[in-house]
């Protein structure tokens, strides 16, 4: 019976490594983050699986972490890609 | 009464099998949204159809196999912590796809695409 939530994982598993070919191939700039944004989200369900499959729960802990850290990626390229946030005022200074 | 019980199993024991065969089926149901999900980041022109498709079929597929796993793990607190997880995934996934739209938008991504 574990061994079917490690074939789930091991399917999201590849569907990951397909969508991964993305980044690489008819893509550039901020749409390359799209791909790593379906990665973080099918990494949290995979560790899901294998805290079940393998009887730990503490890999649940280890989902709640890499919940938080998926997004700090595509947060820190948006915000050092050279757009302004709308509430940059003109006159305020860069401090 | 007593033979049906007897010729089947404890009611007890038939709740537990067919909660386990619903998990199994939210499971399954929620890898088939990945692998749809994934199939559209391939398969879809541009980035807003792109982020259209994506951020719908994650966020269900990662509430599905959650859902399915609270059903499995047999406790109140891991079944909490598995809803926690998934708002958590949906909060950060809202938040950045708005990101991205938002930076493809405003960039020369939105101008080369659509002059």
């Amino acid at each position: 019976m574990n061994d079917l939530y490690q074939l789930a994982a091991l399917i999201l598993l590849a569907t990951v490594t397909a969508g991964l070919v993305r980044i690489f191939i008819g893509t550039y700039g901020v749409a390359r983050l799209l791909a790593l944004q379906l990665f973080g989200t099918t990494a949290v369900a995979i560790v899901l699986l294998l805290s079940e499959g393998l009887q730990q729960p503490v890999l649940r802990d280890l989902a709640l972490v890499l919940g938080l850290l998926a997004s700090t990626m595509s947060i820190a390229y948006v915000r050092y890609s050279g757009v302004k946030s709308d509430t940059d005022r003109p006159g305020k200074k860069n401090d | 009464m007593s033979v049906t019980v007897a010729l089947s199993q404890t009611p007890i024991a038939r709740v537990k099998k067919m909660t386990d065969l619903l998990g199994w089926l939210l499971i399954c149901a929620g890898v088939v949204f990945f692998l749809l999900g994934t199939l559209a980041l391939i398969r879809f022109p541009d980035l807003f159809t792109r982020l259209h498709a994506l951020t719908k079929a994650d966020n269900l597929g990662l509430g599905m196999i959650a859902a399915g796993l609270a059903l499995h793990s047999g406790s109140i607190a891991a079944a909490m912590k598995l809803l926690l997880i998934w708002l958590l995934i949906m909060i950060a996934s809202a938040s950045v796809s708005h990101l991205i739209a938002r930076t493809a938008h405003k960039t020369e991504y939105s101008r080369e695409h659509n002059a």
